[in-house]
């Protein structure tokens, strides 16, 4: 399994042709305290950059973009009783959605781990 | 991931506090024109802290001002709607700057400080509220912005033990600090300085505002934080705070295009101005306190987990019925919760409405404010 970053925060670890997505450490940092999380339905269409998700702070609402195209297999049911593992687990069990990836060369553009702290660091 | 909350224009100032701010951790973001902290461990934490004991907000991007001169008490009633007969020597009252239509320019906490009145406004507003009292104030009466003040306000159950440690001196017999009840205002020593306290705040609990030299900002700070039950609280809190006690947010849940009125702020409009009125926008406010209101700001709970925010429509069925001003999750009523404007035939508590936030429906019901009960220490109040 491979772990890839978006410049938005996002990252996707593909498994053959699916996927799980969520929002980085350095995300949940910034955000602070998470009250809510809207995640995708079983079964919508993604598109590489457009909305897949709602993640609210006390403070404000921002949008989870995908980082690939694809179709949704599962939004984390957790979430719903449970938004703050989004801040304890951004990367583990506080995952946004699976997917099933339509074209696996989109994730050429992404970041590894190393480069998306270095992105990170920059900011 | 990307906040969609708009930012404000980058070009800031610092305040008295910025260093000291920065050395706890706090985050600092562009607000009112300053860098202020908005949080510091997290707003959820900061919010119950303050709830159970006692938090330290720096205010101290507010305008406080001061008016003086033969006659500064009527010329200040011919810009509010305020009774200062009534208002007697150490009493503070919260008051409405108006337009000449009747809508709301600003709010405001006015000071009867014996020689002189001292008003605390806004920070947003404060150098509009300046040239609007400069033009309408007559020449030999001075207004005099105390720029090299900074404001604290320490908000909490725990708030007056915790001053009253502080050794604050009172000055020509007035209270101890422990001893002012709500709106109560008066001037100690401390430390060499004169400071200014009253017994108010912006979070529904107990707490003080006090007003002190920029120079002993940071040392007043550190007294306070010192004390097991005090920690500094950013703005987010103070906002969360302020909105679970039903207290309106100039700019969002009023501002010019509103009046009083519909505001829920009738008490702004002292007893006496009602009927002899002679304010700015007396003629629309006398009519509406006769006739009633088109429009009304009312308090909402939100069904479900999903926030409702500023700028969400309401509707009653297919019709919208108003909008929503201020909104977000309540930590001490463990739900979101908001406050906006509906048709007047839809604001009695009870009423179902919903509002749409990302092209859903949510449900809404019309709630009395406070959401959480306002814990002010009144005179007569058991200790």
């Amino acid at each position: 399994m491979t772990r890839y970053f978006t410049e938005d925060h996002e990252w996707i670890e593909v498994d053959g042709d699916t996927a799980t997505v969520g929002i980085t450490e350095y995300a949940q940092g910034q955000l602070g305290d998470i009250v809510f999380v809207e995640v995708p339905s079983e079964g919508a269409s993604l598109t590489k950059g457009g909305d897949a998700a709602v993640v609210e702070s006390v403070k404000a609402a921002s949008d989870v973009y995908s980082p690939v195209s694809g179709t949704v297999t599962e939004g984390n049911p957790a979430l719903a009783d449970d938004p703050a593992l989004v801040n304890t687990a951004p990367e583990g069990d506080g995952w946004f959605f699976k997917l099933t990836i339509a074209d696996k060369s989109e994730l050429d553009g992404l970041m590894d781990e190393s480069g998306y702290k270095a992105f990170c660091d920059t900011l | 991931m990307r906040v969609s909350e708009t930012q404000e224009p980058a070009e800031t100032e610092t305040l008295p506090l910025d260093a000291w701010h920065r050395a706890r951790g706090a985050r600092m973001v562009p607000f009112a024109g300053y860098e202020m902290p908005i949080q510091y461990e997290g707003i959820l934490a900061e919010h119950e802290w303050t709830r159970s004991h006692a938090g330290l907000f720096d205010v101290s991007h507010m305008g406080q001002l001061e008016i003086s001169g033969d006659g500064a008490a009527a010329a200040i009633e011919a810009v509010l709607p305020i009774d200062l007969s009534t208002l007697k020597p150490g009493r503070q009252r919260y008051s409405l700057l108006l337009d000449e239509n009747g809508g709301v320019l600003d709010d405001l906490m006015v000071t009867n400080a014996g020689d002189h009145f001292y008003l605390v406004v806004n920070g947003a507003t404060k150098w509009d509220d300046i040239a609007h009292l400069r033009e309408h104030l007559p020449d030999d009466i001075t207004l005099t912005h105390l720029a090299e003040d900074a404001l604290l306000a320490l908000q909490g159950p725990q708030a007056a033990g915790a001053l009253a440690q502080l050794g604050f001196e009172p000055v020509e017999g007035g209270p101890r600090v422990e001893d002012m009840t709500f709106m109560d205002n008066a001037v100690f020593i401390w430390s060499g300085a004169t400071v200014r306290v009253s017994r108010s705040g912006y979070t529904g609990e107990d707490g003080f505002e006090i007003s002190v030299p920029a120079d002993k900002a940071e040392a007043l700070a550190d007294a306070l934080c010192e004390q097991a039950d005090v920690k500094p609280i950013g703005l987010g809190a103070r906002d969360s705070l302020r909105l679970e006690a039903g207290l309106p947010l100039y700019g969002h849940d009023m501002s010019p295009e509103t009046s009083p009125i519909e505001a829920g702020l009738a008490f702004g409009i002292n007893k006496r101005r009602r009927s002899e009125g002679g304010f700015p926008g007396a003629q629309r406010i006398q009519r509406e306190l006769a006739e009633g209101t088109a429009k009304k700001l009312v308090g909402f709970t939100v069904e479900g987990r999903m926030p409702v925010r500023e700028g969400a429509p309401i509707y009653s069925e297919d019709a919208e019925v108003g909008r929503i001003t201020s909104g977000g999750f309540a930590p001490s009523v463990g739900a979101p919760i908001a406050m906006g404007y509906v048709e007047t035939q839809y604001s009695a508590p009870g009423a179902p409405l919903e509002a749409e936030v990302r092209g859903k429906r949510v449900p809404l019901t019309v709630e009395t404010m406070p959401f959480i009960p306002h814990r002010y220490y009144r005179k007569g109040a058991a200790k």
